[in-house]
């Protein structure tokens, strides 16, 4: 009963998530691609993310995935012991994980962070649509959810509930144990925050469709959004990160003041 | 700085090194070897006592800094007409803050500098000692101290009249027990606070619902990885939110059902890798829910504590007395997730008839 009134959307195969891993050899990987990419770029003939799925495409991001994924995640996505299976992980994984850097790994570490994209976003939009052609999944978000133009306010309530325990009530991030952080949400693409709260990556737990709707996950993009361009009155956010920053600041700065003016107050005039 | 003139004389005596015991008991012991006194270094001139110039330079930065204090104020002033707060303009906000900020900092740090600078450079300069006074009463003002207690004894009869006494010693510890009383009158009225704090507002049956709306979550809604904020379904429009929902509140996770550890007493208390558990800490009470879906581990963001969800909400870190309380689930006809029944053990931190 419990899987089969399961929406289709939100079907996720068991097994994609073993523990974060991924390989040093990715870098050989990296290099032997390049006659891979040489190929690509020529026949790349994809307009957006959003384009529709071609044989040409579907192809185009197997050569792709072989040359740059497979190391890890094996050749038929079935993943290894350096990295999870990607089968049923669905488009919007790929574009998040490539999309902002993520992937491909760079080193072994606790979590892997944001860094320069490695691809071109037809060469995202490719693996994207390969990998969501072996197996159904959640797919990149449609445009009419990332406008940020719901309702703020509504989201952020959702953001304080769901999101903000890890990520910092004003989306600046946080620490989690051993390394690992919720990263700041500022500067985020509503793609990737959408694709995010979707697919669940890394240790961030997932938020399918039934429990943030589409229009939820609106919502809190439009909250998000709306703080991050709205001015910060009492003015400079030391990075919102609470009582640390300011603290620390205070210490430093304030109580440094003190001392200088105290100094300067008994010293003999000369 | 005049000279205390006073008791210079009868500190004298310990400042002449020669051994002799002269000095009053009240005073240390001054030993015929220790380090002399070097005195003090010769008076140095300042710069502005010398060079007439340097004077005229300082005079100038005291009233130039009195001169800012003044454009400080009036700069303040104007600037809460020139930069009013518009509502719904957040700049506005700012600005009229900001410089109205720097306006009486420079009114208040103009006064405060050029004063110490004032009395720092072109005040009279010139070192004084002030003897300190002896300890020591003199033996009259003792004399005189101790009779006026016998006084007052004798005529107050405070030694004398001992029940008067002892009554009122009795009265002024009696006097606060009321304040301690009044903190029982914190707890609702009419209701024993341990019961209170030993249940919630689950109950066999009560569906789990989403924070904040309190739609009901269908266990095919939770996906693997997935996390939601759960309240029960009754709880919004319920008497006492507040207080309902800080004990309430509940964290439901789904974990592949082989990654979990279950003992086999509590194996029913989950639902194909559907685990729920209490969201608060039982250290202080923070909510926990810094839930990361592939360690399994729950981080309480106050003091650090870390659980493991796969391994019944165990504490792997940090201060927390006792694992997180499990809310037992099932699921009903329509496919909801609902309580079994209250949890099986009070939520949250040790009270006293918990430990």
């Amino acid at each position: 009963m419990f899987r089969t009134s399961r929406k289709p959307r939100a079907v996720r195969k068991t097994g994609r998530r073993s523990p974060l891993a991924s390989v040093s050899l990715i870098a050989l990987g990296l290099l032997l691609s390049g006659g891979a990419y040489a190929l690509v770029s020529s026949s790349t003939a994809v307009a957006d993310t959003s384009a529709t799925t071609t044989q040409a495409t579907v192809e185009e991001g197997e050569k792709l995935f072989q040359a740059n994924c497979a190391t890890c995640h094996g050749l038929d996505l079935e993943g290894s012991d350096d990295g999870p299976s990607l089968v049923g992980v669905g488009s919007a994984a790929v574009d998040f994980q490539v999309g902002t850097g993520r992937m491909p790994l760079q080193a072994q570490a606790p979590q892997a962070p944001v860094k320069p994209v490695q691809f071109t976003e037809d060469q995202v939009n490719a693996l994207a649509q390969y990998v969501a052609s072996i197996a159904p999944g959640p797919s990149i978000p449609e445009d009419q959810y990332l406008d940020a133009e719901g309702d703020a306010a509504r989201g952020a309530e959702l953001f304080r509930v769901n999101c903000a325990m890890c990520h910092n009530v004003a989306g600046a991030g946080g620490a989690l144990t051993e390394g690992k952080y919720a990263p700041a949400l500022t500067g985020v693409t509503p793609t990737h925050i959408y694709e995010a709260m979707l697919t669940g990556p890394q240790n961030m737990p997932v938020f399918n469709d039934a429990n943030l709707t589409p229009e939820d996950k609106r919502d809190i993009i439009t909250a998000l959004k709306f703080q991050e361009n709205s001015t910060s009155v009492g003015g400079h956010p030391l990075g919102a990160l609470g009582p640390v920053a300011e603290g620390l600041f205070l210490w430093i700065a304030g109580m440094g003041i003190i001392v200088a003016l105290t100094v300067w107050i008994t010293a003999r005039s000369n | 700085m005049a000279q205390d003139g006073t008791s210079g004389t009868e500190l004298a005596a310990a400042g002449d090194h020669d051994g002799a015991q002269t000095v009053s008991p009240g005073t240390a012991v001054v030993s015929s070897d220790a380090v002399r006194d070097p005195g003090l270094p010769p008076h140095r001139l300042r710069v502005t006592d010398t060079d007439p110039k340097k004077a005229k330079s300082a005079e100038r930065a005291v009233y130039t800094l009195f001169y800012l204090s003044l454009a400080g104020s009036i700069f303040a002033v104007a600037a809460y007409m020139a930069f009013p707060i518009v509502p719904e303009d957040l700049l506005s906000v700012r600005l009229n803050n900001m410089f109205i900020g720097i306006g009486m900092t420079l009114a208040l740090l103009g006064i405060g500098i050029g004063a110490v600078h004032w009395g720092k450079a072109l005040m009279a300069d010139h070192e004084a000692i002030d003897i300190r006074h002896p300890v020591r009463g003199t033996d009259e003002t003792r004399a005189r101290a101790v009779e006026i207690f016998d006084e007052a004894n004798q005529e107050s009869g405070f030694g004398r009249r001992s029940l008067i006494r002892n009554t009122l010693i009795g009265s002024l510890i009696a006097f606060p027990l009321p304040a301690i009383v009044l903190f029982r009158g914190l707890a609702p009225e009419g209701e024993d606070p341990v019961e209170l704090l030993s249940h919630t507002m689950w109950e066999a049956g009560t569906r789990l619902a989403r924070d904040p709306d309190g739609t009901p979550i269908k266990a095919s809604d939770v996906t693997i990885g997935s996390v939601f904020h759960v309240i029960p379904e009754n709880l919004p429009g319920s008497e006492h939110l507040l207080e309902e929902k800080t004990k309430a509140i509940v964290l439901l996770m789904r974990l592949k059902p082989e990654d979990l550890v279950e003992e086999e007493s509590r194996k029913d208390w989950s639902y194909n890798g559907i685990v729920a558990y209490s969201k608060v800490c039982t250290h202080v009470g923070c909510p926990v829910a810094l839930y990361e879906q592939q360690t399994h581990h729950l981080l309480c963001p106050c003091h650090q504590s870390q659980f493991d969800v796969a391994n019944h909400a165990a504490v792997i870190f940090g201060p927390a007395a006792r694992p997180l309380p499990q809310l037992p689930i099932a699921v009903d006809d329509e496919g909801y997730l609902v309580a079994q029944s209250d949890f099986l053990e009070p939520v949250g931190p040790s009270f006293w008839e918990r430990h």
